[in-house]
């Protein structure tokens, strides 16, 4: 099934930021008021000529938990990795539209992509520490943002550890390497790290798909953790744990955001034909 | 293909892989063994008497007391001998004229031999060039000497379609009817007595000078010439080669003056090392005037130079083979582009670099074209460090060349160009052995 770009983002209403897209109502309360964090208007990407994301408005509310499902290739990555600039690393890649951050542009002139990404952390599909011990994992961002105490170093470290539900773990090695960890806790070691600096905005890239079910399991426990502390945007091309993390849920296909609404409506009632093609499994 | 000439071709592929290797080793045998032998035969030897003196006077080694003693005993069998010469020198003027200008024909020759074997004889004057003060310092040496003294080598020219052949006569026949004739057994028979021989370990041939252009002594100017060169190119090529190496894979923007610098890169990398050699003279000899003629400075800055470009490809490699998840983990912390180099893509990339860094170091320790024209010289003492701005030094690469081509008396010192062969081996063996220790260790560490 093909479907001309245009024509959806010109004829699907832009999606607005509303209460409805986050808000169930039990979570109202938790999360307090309902700030744009990240807002994409007419926002597209390119890998040279090819556009991989194609005109999307949608606003991410702060300190919810937004999920971005689709088919492989659709551009869930490329949307993603657009929001902390991570894709200036593909030197073709470059961008139309506006992506506002707190209501700064992304891809300003002015913009420090590096204080950028402090702000904006990521976690990659596969757990990607770095060679060094656990301590040195944690305490590489910190170090790197001027904390050079070793005793609040060590607090940072424990703290994010204990946040990414890792301490109890690790606790009586942290010099050891990291690499010698599980793949399970290498990932939460990974979300530890980005804690440590202490992001406002955690980016989950398909974050257990290299993971066996009970790891997924905690990691899942985890983001429900750090629900309500963080905006979280979790990529993920599993629709259960779409359903089971999230309050709403965005649906890209081949570039296009088809679908952004609240996670319940989204899997119940999901206005758009080809959502719902997609999450009764009618194609993949 | 069916199942049996599968198989057949199978073995017979293994075979050949296997003889190929087997080859190989015996080739390497063929060449390392007669190096170890003969070059530990530099420093494990029977060395005479006169060795012990040599090391006394020219270094001051040895117990004086001993030595005394030895040379007490050793002159009671020697003064036979010179009692006999003295003996023949009467009895050579009471001789007919021109019978006395025959036998004084013969008689320097085995004055000669005599001297060869047991230093300067009395009534000689004093030697002016080291390696004439003393007798034979090898046993092995004496051995052959002592051949010379009794036998006259002598060439048959008799058949003109075939070559000349060498044969001997003994000198004794020559003598015969005269005094000296007793000499010829005497000195056969006494040899050990006057000489001494003794197991010796002369652990100075790596720490020694060398007196007399390598007659006696050791190698030490030569082992710290090649470490200076070397160590002094690698502070010139390493920094310079891994900044190049970052700007390669990190900031330079793909495009023509890149590839071009690129392909330069890779040119020079195979650019004979002689040609650096000249290159060296003319651009920092006579052009730079980095010093006034050779010196340890323009030799390992020549060297540099040509290590370079191994040092940036090695780097180059180990960068890119870092993975890009590391990349991302840095950036994605909020880590400045220089930040994740230094803190995390050349630690991960440091195996590789390390290696490519002392191969380059070992490549520079053997290197001999590089550094005729810029920094060795055949005959020198150690050098100070503060000297490597204006001194040339001794290098063993280009002083086994020396005494292997161009030593006046090359073929009676081959022990010492053996043991220089065996020291530049070695540096280069546990150059390269260090490599892939610091390589594993620093990986493992990596590991975890
Ligand atoms: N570095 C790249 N260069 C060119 N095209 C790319 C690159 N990365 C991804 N793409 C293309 O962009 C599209 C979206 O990719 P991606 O965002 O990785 O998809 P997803 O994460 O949804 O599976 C795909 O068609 C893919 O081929
Ligand atoms: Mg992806």
């Amino acid at each position: 099934m093909i479907v001309d770009a245009k024509e959806i983002s010109e004829s699907a209403p832009v999606q607005k930021a509303t209460r409805e897209i986050y808000l169930p109502p039990e979570r109202r309360k938790i999360t307090g008021g309902d700030t744009t964090h990240i807002s994409a208007k007419d926002f597209s990407i390119y890998y040279g000529e090819f556009e991989a994301v194609k005109r999307v408005n949608a606003d991410i509310l702060s300190k919810y938990v937004t999920a971005i499902i689709g088919p492989s290739g659709c551009g869930k990555s490329t949307f993603l990795r657009a929001i902390n600039r991570m894709n200036d690393l593909i030197p073709s890649c470059h961008t139309t539209g506006a992506l506002l951050f707190d209501g700064e542009d992304v891809y300003g002139k002015f913009t420090d992509e590096v204080l950028l990404r402090k702000k904006v952390g990521m976690v990659f599909q596969k757990p990607n520490p770095f060679p060094k011990s656990i301590f040195d994992n944690i305490a590489y961002g910190p170090r790197l943002h001027g904390v050079n105490d070793k005793k609040k170093l060590m607090e940072i470290v424990e703290r994010s550890l204990r946040k990414a539900a890792i301490w109890d773990e690790v606790c009586d090695r942290l010099d050891k390497n990291a690499l010698g960890l599980s793949g399970g806790q290498q990932q939460r070691l990974c979300v530890a790290r980005t804690l440590a600096v202490e992001p406002e905005v955690l980016l989950l890239d398909e974050p257990t798909s290299a993971l066996d079910p009970k790891a997924t399991a905690k990691i899942e426990d985890l983001i429900q953790e750090l629900r309500g502390s963080y905006t979280i945007m979790i990529v993920t091309h599993n629709m259960q744990q779409a359903s089971r993390v999230s309050d709403s849920t965005m649906f890209f296909y081949e570039g296009v955001l088809v679908e952004h609404a609240t996670t319940a409506q989204l899997f119940t009632n999901p206005k758009d034909p080809m959502t719902e093609d997609y999450i009764t499994g009618r194609f993949s | 293909m069916n199942i049996g000439t599968r198989k057949i071709l199978d073995r017979s592929f293994t075979a050949v892989g296997i003889g190929s290797i087997i080859v190989m080793a015996m080739a390497l045998m063929i060449v390392v063994v007669p190096i170890v032998t003969n070059g530990i035969g530099a420093v494990f030897f029977t060395g005479t008497i006169e060795h012990r003196k040599m090391l006394f006077n020219e270094f001051t080694r040895g117990n004086s007391e001993n030595l005394s003693s030895e040379v007490a005993s050793s002159e009671r069998y020697r003064t036979n001998v010179y009692k006999m010469l003295s003996g023949f020198e009467a009895e050579l003027e009471t001789m007919a004229p021109e019978k006395k200008s025959e036998y004084k024909a013969k008689y320097s020759q085995v004055r000669m031999a005599l001297q060869g074997l047991l230093g300067p004889l009395p009534g000689d004057s004093a030697p002016m060039l080291t390696r004439f003060k003393y007798g034979q310092t090898r046993w092995e040496k004496a051995e052959e000497k002592l051949h010379d003294l009794l036998y006259e080598s002598k060439w048959d020219n008799s058949n003109p379609d075939v070559m000349s052949k060498e044969y001997f006569v003994s000198r004794a026949i020559g003598f015969e009817g005269t005094s000296l004739v007793k000499l010829f057994p005497y000195v056969k028979n006494n040899l050990e007595k006057m000489l001494l021989p003794e197991f010796t370990f002369y652990w100075g041939f790596i720490t020694d000078s060398s007196v007399d252009s390598h007659f006696f002594g050791g190698i030490w100017p030569e082992i710290q010439g090649t470490f200076f060169l070397a160590v002094g190119a690698m502070l010139f090529a390493f920094p310079l080669g891994v900044v190049a190496a970052v700007y390669f894979t990190e900031y330079a923007k793909p495009g023509f003056l890149n590839s071009m610098l690129r392909s330069a890169n890779s040119t020079l990398a195979g650019v004979p090392s002689i040609v650096f050699g000249m290159f060296g003279l003319a651009f920092f000899i006579n052009t730079l005037k980095v010093s006034e003629s050779k010196s340890v400075i323009a030799g390992a800055l020549t060297l540099a130079i040509m290590i370079l470009p191994t040092i940036i490809r090695a780097a180059e490699e180990a960068i890119l083979a870092v993975p890009k998840t590391y990349r991302e983990a840095s950036l994605s912390l909020g880590s400045t582009k220089w930040n994740t180099i230094a803190t995390v893509i050349l630690p991960a990339a440091l195996p590789g670099i390390l290696t490519g860094g002392v191969i380059s170091l070992g490549r520079a320790a053997g290197e001999t074209a590089p550094i005729i024209f810029t920094a060795a010289v055949s005959v020198g003492s150690a050098i100070g460090l503060a000297d490597v701005f204006s001194s040339p030094t001794p290098a063993l690469s280009w002083n086994i060349y020396n005494l292997a081509s161009e030593h006046e008396a090359a073929s009676q010192i081959r022990h010492v160009q053996y043991g220089m062969v065996l020291a530049l081996v070695s540096i280069v063996l546990l150059l390269n052995l260090s490599a892939i220790v610091l390589r594993a260790r620093v990986s493992k560490k990596l590991k975890g």
